[in-house]
């Protein structure tokens, strides 16, 4: 076994947002390359931004990635706002985390399904579960479809939110609207219930390793995903807008996707960074569900990212639950649809500026940075993603892991390494659109 | 009848209408029954390789190994569905064609631009031939279902070839220039059931243009809200840039 060679090149990862190689060589039982590369086409988002006015960067980021279309809408308008000076109502501020929530629901529901579960029951993808597991397919689609249609009525749709708007929202949620969603919110606890069963069955494979793990952190007792500070588990917290010498940057040659660390070589960002560093904020349900699966942080077993996720949809339902009876109760301000295109009619006093948005989206923390002129077109832009910032920390977690299993056969190896980039629920649609590059010989 | 087989291949995009399948629901097993797919990257491992009935797919041509990906799926399928502004229009990533292709690469890589090569953005079409459009973005499932239907008939789909601004007056929406915001409702083709300005936001013109606007009216109603041309040019190059290419 010392003297093993294992080539293992996974072209096209399947079951990922976007297109990313797994490159592993062992070359006499020591380990030599362990690389995910990302093959993504670049798009060049923050280049085509510039000499667009700063009402359309909300439209335009958005297509960086159709998974977190809500999540790109959100970071770019805090971003936008913050550049403009404008500060959100407290009204626009409950829709925008209703919105946070249900993408995150949505997300986490198409990760945990569709794309984990196959590796757990043993099947290539859940096409083979329509027939094996048709009640559990069936959930998982009535949960997404759920999730989407409340979107439809908050937003217009979930991919591509239309109604989102720096300023608040073009249109507003009737007092009907309210009880249909509030209805399919109720309804969909059945499932959840079901899915937290499910998952309390799966067995998630057993590795660990030590790392640092980034999210946003406040001072209230708000589970923080929409506003907050940045913080770490190795004690770091800084105020958003230094965000650049927190996610450093830099360049891999392999890769259309830059690397992040901060106080190590490595860290890392999403749903488990979150439970990590702010489980006790969590509602009571999630924290049971927490319990019942056995997640308590900090947990450092990179595939429990999956339970991290779970947990987190119990949460996001039963909040959003919450605020929807809030906004009942309080009844909304229809006075705050507004209608502004590209400003035509300077309805937004605009000025020159420079905003960060720091949202938490279901892979990560993720940045938006626009700096504007006078006039309000943005003269640069910059997009952190949180599968960018993960990508070093995976690299490591391989590095650890590979020598681990170096007993097993490649068909296992490769199954093994597969589900472990899969648990980072790596989103590498979104991973082309950087800037600010550090070179670093590797 | 046999089901056809069918891959969904992406290029350049968000994957945002792969995901608006899934958006379907439970009623995604129906439109899943009737077809066989044999090959999707994003949510399948199993891999095919072989011919195909129906390819679709996603996204546009940047670079040189999309080309020559693009011409193997064409020559493997018997029908290829563009799905998708990216893939039908070139979408947004036509603004890339608005810059030097050098000079947006050293501004998002700065030294290392070198390892990202890129190419003017095309639609699916500038490069090889396609049998059926299905316009968006994202696609608005409904006329998604339409053209699934059309092929499986094997009978053609025409994209409507009138103005959003008939759905949008049907939807009895007010218009947006009278809430004095320019709309690309005017020159963009419908389909879409004026999916945006329902909700109250403009058209951006994301299925494409007309083949035949209306120039002089729409002259006419720019120049009664005072409109300048350059605005709104510059508005139909966010998703129609590479209609420039031919």
């Amino acid at each position: 076994m010392d003297k093993r060679n294992i080539n293992i090149n996974v072209e096209y990862l399947t079951r990922v947002e976007g297109h990313g190689n797994i490159v592993i060589n062992v070359k006499e039982g020591k380990l030599d390359t362990c690389r995910l590369d990302i093959v993504e086409a670049p798009r060049f988002f923050e280049g085509m931004l510039r000499g667009r006015s700063i009402f359309e960067a909300q439209h335009i980021t958005s297509r960086i990635c159709g998974i977190c279309a809500c999540g790109h809408t959100l970071a770019s308008i805090q971003a936008a706002e913050d550049a403009l000076g404008i500060t959100p109502t407290e009204q626009t501020i409950k829709l925008r985390r209703l919105l946070l929530h249900l993408e995150m629901l949505d997300s986490h529901i198409l990760h945990i399904y569709l794309l984990v579960a196959p590796d757990l029951l043993g099947v290539k993808s859940f096409v083979p579960l329509i027939n094996s597991h048709n009640e559990v397919v069936r959930r998982a689609l009535r949960m997404k479809k759920t999730c989407n249609d409340m979107c439809d009525i908050l937003v217009g749709r979930h991919v591509h939110p239309i109604s989102a708007i720096v300023g608040g929202f073009t249109k507003l949620p009737g007092q009907s609207d309210l009880d249909a969603m509030l209805g399919m919110l109720k309804r969909m606890r059945t499932d959840m219930d079901a899915t937290v069963e499910l998952a309390a069955k799966l067995k998630f494979p057993e590795f660990e390793r030590d790392t640092e793990y980034v999210a946003l952190v406040n001072d209230d007792g708000e589970y923080p995903l929409l506003i907050g500070d940045i913080g770490s588990t190795d004690g770091v917290r800084m105020n958003k807008k230094d965000y650049k010498r927190i996610t450093n940057e830099f360049v891999v040659p392999y890769s259309s996707a830059k690397h992040a660390r901060l106080s190590r070589e490595s860290y890392a960002v999403g749903a488990l960074a979150r439970f990590n560093l702010n489980s006790e904020k969590l509602h009571p349900k999630a924290k049971e569900v927490a319990t019942a699966v056995g997640l308590k942080p900090k947990c450092i077993n990179p595939y429990l990212n999956t339970a991290a996720q779970l947990v987190e949809s119990v949460h996001c339902l039963e909040d959003a639950i919450s605020i929807v009876e809030d906004l009942k109760n309080t009844s909304l301000h229809y006075d705050e649809e507004i209608v502004i295109g590209l400003n035509e009619q300077s309805n937004i006093p605009v000025r020159a500026g420079n905003g960060v948005g720091a949202v938490e989206v279901p892979r990560g923390i993720l940045f938006h940075n626009y700096q504007t002129d006078e006039n309000g077109i943005i003269t640069n832009a910059n997009c952190v993603i949180p599968t960018s910032q993960n990508t070093g920390n995976i690299e490591y977690d391989m590095m650890k892991l590979v020598p681990e299993i170096l007993d097993k056969g490649d068909e296992e190896i490769t199954l093994a390494i597969e589900m472990l980039v899969r648990s980072y629920d790596p989103c590498i649609s979104c991973s082309t659109h950087l800037l600010n590059i550090r070179f670093v010989n590797k | 009848m046999k089901k056809p087989k069918v891959g969904i291949f992406d290029f350049a995009c968000c994957e945002g209408c792969q995901l608006q399948i899934a958006n379907i629901g439970e009623d995604v097993l129906d439109v899943l029954g009737s077809i066989d797919v044999v090959e999707w990257r994003e949510v399948m491992s199993e891999k095919w390789g072989k011919n195909l009935d129906i390819a679709i797919v996603e996204g546009s041509i940047t670079n040189p190994h999309a080309v020559k990906r693009i011409q193997k799926i064409r020559k493997k399928a018997k029908i290829v569905i563009a799905y998708g502004s990216c893939a039908t229009i070139g979408g947004v990533n036509g603004m890339k064609n608005n810059f030097n292709l050098d000079d947006i690469r050293k501004y998002v890589y700065g030294d290392s631009y070198r390892f990202f090569p890129t190419e003017m953005t095309k639609a699916v079409h500038q490069i090889v031939k396609v049998d059926y459009f299905v316009n968006g973005c994202p696609v608005y499932i409904p006329e998604f279902v339409a053209v699934l239907k059309a092929v499986l008939q094997g009978i053609p789909y025409y994209v409507p070839d009138y103005p959003v601004c008939v759905e949008c007056k049907l939807n009895e929406n007010v218009c947006m220039y009278d809430r004095k915001v320019t709309c690309l409702g005017p020159v963009t083709r419908a389909g879409c059931n004026a999916w945006c300005i329902n909700n109250c936001n403009i058209c951006y013109g994301c299925r494409g243009m007309v083949s035949n606007p209306n120039e002089k009216g729409a002259q006419d109603v720019l120049a009664k809200y005072k409109i300048p041309m350059d605005l709104i040019l510059n508005k139909m190059n966010m998703y129609n840039k590479c209609r420039e290419l031919g």
